[in-house]
């Protein structure tokens, strides 16, 4: 595929008006928009302040431990047999995910507000635990909301959370996933709105947050760019990421958006299979609406209700996408595909066995996809995998999958 | 064309307040929609708001959440609520009605067949939770195209300039939302609602409706004291769905809420009469 786009498109959204084309915006209740006002007027005066942006990069330097490597996974390369295939490691920084690029910086941006009460939704629990994580250092009060269907199936995270001194507060409405979890988290906020600053976890919600969470999540693609050149003397023949809301895809991807020679694929939650209706694939079989702030492509019926998903992996089990998302796919910048719940446990076992890199059943999505890409390549192309999160936390759920009792329950 | 202007009207000659009262369209079932909001009328409601159910209403506390759940476990949808709004059109064309909900069962149909169904079914007002100023232009347009009126929100958090840009597009009337929160939140004060109103009141001539922590005669009667008009919701969606739930007939929630609204009317009108 050839990509023709204007590169000077991308520094060019979002508007003024929070949108990516018709996506995005700010469609919240008149309570929330004194907030978001303020919060944009902050993040604009700070963005590229040199002060606020060092403060930003010596966290990630020294708490979170970045840059994260660029691994060539050489057996896993040499198995499949075609292009050679990059992990970059978010699942070594601080707490195990990309997540807490994005927690280092909003809270950065509620120290710089005073606020004292941070709030986060979560699906799989890597979001809220890098929200407790981040709040535990500046000794802020954290109340993470969480579906209670993924406070089962996460149980290791939940516990990780109260041990960081977060209160997890599991949401009982819809379908008592991440979806419910941020309705629960605009409410909380709505009520505390003087006092408390909401950690968004993706790249989606009313602006500016699409722009600010991709913004601290970019920093991934800026160092994968910069060690692709290194190791390879090139820039990568494709990347692939895991997109539930987006932001390790986003944060993956900005940085090379201008690179037309570099294809992109958005791997997406296929769960049963697109074709059974049981998915998390709103890119891939969705319609554009308005949830939780934004205009974006939505799993939803005939009548505008939005429509209970399903992933084995509860990051990616949301009906909707960041609004960039979304633009990128009409502009037909970037591929959205799909892996099925099959498919993202094979590759989960496979990469565990062949690199000895247990990855989250979130990022096994686009492994799975790497693998078919990688066997249509040849050996001197290249892909880079965001490899998003480690899988210690998906454990339970692989063994119950597989059959095995841990005595655990 | 919408009857809320004329209503109003109507009652600032007769220094009266309005009795605003929500229910949630099918909540629990659609067949006790219709004969409640005759009810509520004969009770004294002014104005109905009706509620249309959607899957992720994020500005509703509990009550209304699950109101909203009943709704579409019966298959309620922006459409049959219409329908429903139909039926009680066919021996009321006086009582002003006004939709409230979220922004994605429009999107999806479509503004403009969206602007279009509501006229042909006789509403009068749209409040869209989430369509803020910033986002309501289109759906604005489409609305004044068939003379409904957009019904604009104003928080305890809206900025005075804010206040002057809302007021400035506002038609029928302003909504305000008397506390930070959800709907059906507890700590309404009512000094704090006074204030607010005389602030907004600076920049419209447009009534003003109060809504959020109204629970019964005595916080209407006080909010009627600066208010045109007062929104009772949580507290007569819990009240039917209790006595359904305790093994109450239609015909008996319908009455509860009739003694409800009828003692609202009462209280707001005593607040009136000195």
């Amino acid at each position: 595929m050839t990509i023709d786009i204007n590169p000077d498109l991308y520094a060019q959204v979002p508007d003024e008006h929070g949108r990516f084309g018709i996506y995005g915006g700010k469609f919240v209740a008149e309570t929330l928009m004194s907030a978001l006002a303020e919060l944009e007027s902050l993040y604009n005066d700070l963005k590229d302040d040199p002060v606020f942006l060092r403060e930003f990069d010596l966290d990630l330097a020294h708490y979170v431990g970045r840059p994260s490597p660029l691994y060539e996974a050489e057996r896993w390369s040499d198995m499949i047999g075609g292009g050679r295939i990059y992990l970059k490691r978010e699942d070594l920084n601080h707490t195990g995910a990309h997540k807490v690029n994005n927690t280092i910086g909003q809270a950065l941006l509620a120290k710089y507000m005073g606020k004292k009460r941070v709030i986060a939704e979560t699906g799989a629990g890597q979001h809220g635990v890098a929200s407790a994580t981040v709040a535990a250092r500046l000794g802020l009060e954290c109340h993470v909301f969480m579906g209670e269907e993924d406070v089962r199936r996460q149980a290791l995270n939940v516990y990780r959370m109260k041990l960081l001194g977060a209160e997890v507060i599991p949401v009982t409405s819809g379908s008592k996933t991440l979806k419910d979890a941020m309705n629960e988290a605009l409410r909380d906020w709505v009520t505390n709105v003087d006092n408390t600053f909401y950690i968004i976890g993706t790249v989606a919600g009313p602006h500016p947050y699409p722009m600010l969470v991709r913004d601290f999540q970019s920093v991934i693609g800026r160092e994968a760019r910069a060690q692709s050149l290194a190791m390879t003397g090139k820039l990568p023949d494709a990347l692939v990421a895991c997109v539930g809301g987006g932001s390790n895809a986003i944060g993956l991807f900005h940085p090379f958006l201008s690179d037309n020679e570099v294809a992109m694929y958005g791997v997406e939650a296929g769960g049963k299979g697109v074709e059974t209706g049981e998915h998390a694939a709103p890119l891939s079989a969705g319609i554009p609406g308005v949830l939780h702030g934004n205009r974006t492509y939505l799993m939803q019926d005939e009548n505008g209700q939005i429509m209970h998903t399903h992933s084995v992996s509860a990051g990616l089990d949301y009906p909707g996408v960041g609004p960039e998302h979304a633009w990128l796919k009409d502009i037909g910048r970037v591929n959205y595909v799909d892996a099925t719940d099959t498919e993202a446990l094979a590759a989960f076992h496979r990469v565990t066995r062949v690199e000895g890199i247990m990855p989250a059943l979130e990022t096994a999505h686009a492994l799975a996809y790497a693998e078919k890409l990688a066997a249509e390549m040849t050996p001197d192309q290249h892909i880079i995998v965001n490899l998003s999160g480690r899988g210690d936390k998906d454990i339970l759920t692989v063994a119950e999958i597989d059959g095995i009792d841990l005595g655990t329950r | 064309m919408s009857r809320l202007g004329p209503l109003f009207d109507t009652l600032r000659a007769e220094n009266r307040r309005a009795v605003i009262p929500y229910l949630v369209a099918g909540d629990p079932d659609e067949a006790l929609t219709v004969p409640l909001m005759h009810s509520l009328v004969e009770a004294g409601a002014d104005i109905i708001e009706v509620g249309v159910p959607f899957s992720d209403p994020m500005s509703e506390g509990p009550t209304i959440q699950k109101g909203h759940e009943r709704a579409l476990e019966g298959g309620t949808s922006l459409l049959s609520t219409l329908a429903l709004v139909k039926q009680f059109r066919e021996t009321n064309i006086e009582t002003p009605l006004v939709l409230m909900g979220y922004a994605n069962p429009l999107e999806r149909k479509g503004y403009a067949a969206v602007a279009d169904a509501c006229a042909e079914a006789g509403i009068d007002g749209l409040i869209t939770v989430d369509l803020p100023p910033e986002e309501v232009a289109a759906m604005n347009a489409e609305l004044q195209r068939q003379n409904i009126d957009n019904i604009f929100l104003i928080s305890p958090t809206t900025s005075d300039d804010r206040v002057a840009t809302i007021t400035a597009q506002a038609s029928g009337f302003i909504y305000y939302v008397a506390l930070k929160g959800v709907t059906g939140a507890g700590h309404l004060d009512t000094d704090a609602v006074e204030a607010h109103l005389a602030t907004i009141r600076q920049h419209t001539s447009l009534p003003v409706a109060v809504g959020f922590g109204i629970k019964d005669a005595d916080t209407a009667a006080t909010v009627a004291g600066c208010a045109d008009a007062v929104v009772v919701g949580s507290a007569l969606v819990d009240l039917v769905a209790n006595d359904l739930s305790s093994g109450g007939s239609h015909t008996s929630a319908i009455s509860g809420a009739h003694s409800l609204i009828s003692s609202i009317r009462n209280g707001v009108n005593l607040a009136t009469s000195n």
